[in-house]
């Protein structure tokens, strides 16, 4: 079974953002970027079904600049086969990443995507419910366990009531929630051999692909800043200023 | 402009978030209609027609909609939206999993996760974790919106309730089936509906430990939170992670035990009235958010806090 998974490049999650002055954006220049952390786990799954013989073949997609050859690149080194980057320098919004991975999906004729469950950057939570809705596949979101049994996956999905069973009929698109697995750190020996492992580069024109960003962004400033707190001496004086100066309990 | 909520229920009741997404439609527009479709479901539709604002439900029964697949409620609302200039769910698992598919269905691009409404096309929402705000404003036909709890208070009761319309279920897509839940039952509130909250993190150290948070939490009839390292511990099952890919939570008191304060933690609690944190680490970032901080093992600080309230 042939696998798609998607590895989106984000500013790295333990980095603190900066709102631009002008209000245009956050600043990306010269920050420390990374594998968003909920691709990885969705690379990371995809390699242990290889590992497992449910799967023969990973192909990993990014969407946008140059440097997603990098992120793509580490995914061939945690186990990918091949990489799929379609570049462009706009922002592409959730529509257009299920419009741009359906043309590949279509191309490549996986049985199974596995996407990360949102990008740590925009926290849409979209695209992979998208592409399930553009190929009228059915949906995991948030799986924290996935079964290939025939031409079913049984999944378990994480919902706010606790945990929810599903069977999806093959071929599927599953969004990989935190507990689904801990990704492998990449080795050396296999960052050298993912160096030639093939990256092939396609444009969204050439996949007949109209990625212009349906939503403006008007502006993007900083949220209110919370007053500063104070420090409590012991557990005597927290109630006090509980009961007293907050009135909370 | 006319909008309809897509209602959250468990076929008896509401969850809580339906309440404020029907808030939020009001800043859209004022001829609102709410969809409650499910399996059995027309409890919870009679407590949707009694929320302040809402002109009409739309209630569709089948056993098909019996654990709310999104294939089946998307192929329900497509050709439902050609009547509404909106489409609005609460920004919980549930309109997480669906909203997107129905926008994709409808070639609109969602607006996720709302935190203000502007105006009619132009909403606030946060991104980076709660460390931006970005104002956006759509150009499609219908708006799909998803609405984050915290921003919008809950719609009151009405006097007299809206007229309950039932309407003709889709055909069964045949995708996908729902094999049941697993959940905990607790008589706690739920986490994004209480008043107060105490939450534990790596600190706690173990699923046992995590009784001396519950103790505290029973005292003040609080819910009990996790960050994202106790429930990748085990500590606690997934339900109860506040954060930034968990809950979003904001209540008037959110008491942070153990917990350091990662980026993604905070983004989920932030905007909480007032927050205590107690932590053995004079240097953890949890302070910088906290009203009032107390750097104490929380073995000796949460059992003596306990025995004081």
């Amino acid at each position: 079974m042939k696998v798609l998974v998607t590895v989106k490049r984000v500013v790295d999650p333990q980095v603190k953002v900066r709102v631009k002055s002008d209000g245009s954006g956050v600043e990306t220049a010269n920050i420390k970027m990374a594998m968003n952390p909920f691709c990885e786990i969705a690379v990371e799954q995809a390699v242990r079904m290889k590992e497992a013989g449910i799967v023969t073949e990973i192909v990993a997609v990014s969407i946008g600049v140059p440097q997603c050859q990098e992120t793509l690149r580490t995914a061939m080194a945690m186990g990918a086969d091949r990489g799929v980057l379609v570049e462009t320098a706009v922002d592409v919004q959730p529509l257009g990443v299920a419009k741009v991975l359906k043309a590949i999906v279509e191309k490549e004729s996986p049985r199974l995507v596995i996407m990360g469950k949102q990008g740590v950057d925009d926290d849409n939570n979209q695209s992979g419910q998208m592409l399930a809705a553009l190929l009228n596949w059915p949906q995991g979101a948030f799986i924290s366990a996935i079964a290939i049994n025939g031409d079913h996956a049984d999944c378990v999905r994480e919902v706010d009531a606790g945990l929810e069973k599903l069977t999806l009929k093959l071929p599927a698109v599953v969004t990989a929630d935190l507990r689904l697995n801990e990704p492998r750190y990449v080795t050396l020996p296999n960052i050298m051999k993912a160096k030639k492992k093939p990256l092939e580069i396609v444009k969204p024109e050439a996949l007949g692909v109209d990625v212009t960003p349906r939503l403006k962004i008007l502006k993007v400033r900083e949220p209110p800043k919370r007053g500063a707190g104070v420090k409590v001496a012991d557990v005597k004086e927290l109630v006090a200023k509980l009961k007293n100066e907050a009135k909370v309990i | 402009m006319a909008v309809l909520v897509i209602a959250e229920h468990d076929g008896k009741q509401l969850k809580p978030g339906t309440a404020n997404a029907v808030t939020a439609a009001g800043k859209m527009g004022s001829d609102i209609a709410v969809l409650v479709a499910g399996h059995q479901c027309a409890a919870a539709a009679e407590a949707a027609a009694r929320l302040a604002g809402v002109k009409k439900i739309l209630l569709c029964e089948a056993p098909h909609y019996e654990g709310l697949l999104a294939e089946n409620l998307a192929a329900l609302i497509e050709p439902l939206a050609a009547g509404y200039t909106h489409l609005v769910a609460p920004a919980t698992g549930f309109g997480k999993n669906l909203m997107p598919r129905v926008a994709a269905l409808l070639d609109v691009q969602q607006i996720s996760d709302i935190s203000a409404v502007e105006s009619p096309d132009t909403f606030v929402r946060p991104i980076y974790a709660g460390n931006a705000l970005a104002t956006v404003q759509s150009g499609d036909r219908i708006k799909v919106v998803t609405v984050r709890a915290t921003g919008f208070d809950a719609a009151g009761e009405s006097a007299a309730a809206a007229p309950i319309e039932k309407i003709s279920p889709a055909t069964d897509a045949g995708l996908s089936k729902f094999n049941g839940q697993e959940v905990q039952k607790s008589d706690r509130p739920e986490l994004t509906a209480a008043r107060v909250i105490v939450s534990g993190g790596r600190g706690v150290g173990s699923a046992e430990n995590f009784r001396l948070i519950e103790a505290l939490a029973d005292k003040l009839g609080a819910a009990v939170g996790a960050s994202r390292a106790a429930v990748d511990s085990g500590f606690k099952p997934n339900e109860f992670q506040v954060g930034q890919t968990g809950k979003i939570v904001a209540p008037e008191l959110y008491i942070a035990v153990g917990i350091s304060g990662a980026i993604q933690h905070l983004a989920g609690m932030k905007d909480s009235k007032v927050i205590v944190a107690i932590n053995k680490d004079a240097e953890a970032p949890i302070f910088a958010v906290a009203n009032y901080w107390l750097v104490e093992d929380l073995f000796k600080a949460v059992p003596e806090l306990t025995k004081e309230l």
